[in-house]
């Protein structure tokens, strides 16, 4: 590991943040952005279920696939790691802590198809992250991941008063704001370091 | 004839990118230039044919409560083949497509059209139905590249277009170009659809 932890902090939350610079999570992003709190909901569940997913796909690549040899099922392990964990989190949310799960509910198992998650257990791989750095990564990206569908929750929220031509209404009028804060999200390149 | 519907349906009708809004990720992230945006859609193409082929074939003996996890777990096999034909014949597209081919795996389509056509029809419509969905995510993210690869660097499969003068506005290869462009794309085409409308209602 060549990185330090504040410098994948920075990678995480600006000059690399998942949705505006690497494209993962969008459906999410264009999905459930249309509220402010919505978006926070969301940005918490997948923000638990990275970390997790990360440490747990750290154990399998570490344990279980290298040992055996066995680094070209990746792909198919870590995804069934991830949506068993989300089952599992599923089940313990509703039997432990209904309130949370009512309000998480609908986004659960929308997460296992959520890109970001497989992406980050994919990186941390690429980047060749220890388990402490690989769990801090995951935790900075889904910080950067929520920090962008609050934000851009918040700007949607605006547009839906905005006199807007009829024919960019809805999703293109999404994409071409998204876009916009893409922009200012290239102003953090600069800090990568 | 039954069949030609269904892959115009996919083309066109119901094209996955442009009106069903589905995998945005990959149509984003890969359209840097045409040959990618290409890669990416034969191999999603390849992907749904035999997902939908395999999931049509058990679609009888698979339990609904696990029907999710056992189509995720198809489908990464048919990822995971074809990530290694990728690294093994075209490297050069392996790497520039990245990450982004295992996450096939979560691209929406995918598992929407096991969810909603291949777990209901028979393996021959499936087939075509994957094929229709496949070609017509593959347009659209050639479109969605071309585009980008012409205002961004000037180019198309990497053939200079425009003359020597020419300044390529080098914003629609990074990422807010992927966006935007995307975003006017779905306007114009929203602009023609009403005014089609309301040249038939008078």
């Amino acid at each position: 590991m060549d990185k330090g932890l504040f410098a994948l902090a920075i990678m995480g939350i600006f000059t690399q943040n998942f949705i505006m610079v690497k494209f993962m999570g969008i459906c999410p992003f264009l999905g459930v952005s249309k509220k402010v709190e919505t978006a926070f909901g969301m940005g918490m569940a997948v923000m638990f279920v990275m970390v997790v997913a990360s440490f747990l796909t750290y154990l399998t690549q570490t344990f279980i696939l290298v040992p055996l040899n066995a680094e070209y099922l990746q792909t198919l392990s870590f995804i069934l790691v991830i949506a068993g964990l989300v089952q599992f989190v599923e089940m313990f949310l509703a039997k432990t802590m209904p309130a949370l799960y009512n309000s998480l509910g609908i986004y659960l198992p929308l997460i296992t198809t959520n890109c970001a998650v497989l992406g980050v257990a994919l990186l941390n791989i690429e980047l060749e992250l220890n388990l402490l750095g690989s769990v801090w990564y995951a935790f900075c990206a889904s910080i950067g991941f929520t920090l962008s569908i609050v934000l851009f929750a918040g700007i949607r929220e605006r547009l839906e008063n905005a006199d807007i031509p009829e024919f960019l209404k809805g999703f293109p009028i999404a994409l071409i704001t998204a876009g916009l804060m893409s922009i200012a999200f290239l102003g953090f390149s600069g800090l990568s370091f | 004839m039954k069949n030609l519907k269904v892959l115009k349906n996919g083309l066109i009708d119901e094209n996955p990118t442009f009106v069903q809004l589905l995998g945005m990720c990959p149509t984003l992230a890969v359209t840097t230039s045409v040959i990618n945006a290409l890669g990416m859609g034969l191999s999603a193409t390849f992907v749904l044919i035999f997902s939908n082929i395999v999931i049509s074939l058990l679609r009888k003996c698979i339990p609904s409560k696990i029907r999710i996890a056992s189509y995720v777990v198809i489908i990464a096999t048919f990822v995971s083949v074809i990530e290694m034909l990728l690294k093994a014949y075209i490297p050069s597209l392996s790497k520039s497509l990245g990450v982004f081919i295992p996450l096939i795996v979560v691209n929406c389509i995918i598992l929407a059209r096991a969810e909603s056509f291949a777990s209901q029809n028979k393996v021959i419509p499936s087939a075509v139905d994957g094929l229709g969905m496949g070609l017509g995510f593959t347009f659209a993210l050639c479109v969605l590249g071309s585009v980008r690869e012409l205002l961004g660097n000037g180019t198309i499969f990497n053939i200079a277009i425009f003359g020597e003068s020419f300044k390529p506005a080098l914003i629609f290869i990074l990422s807010p170009g992927a966006f935007i462009t995307l975003g006017v794309i779905l306007g114009i085409k929203n602009a023609i659809s009403m005014r089609k409308e309301a040249k038939n209602n008078g």
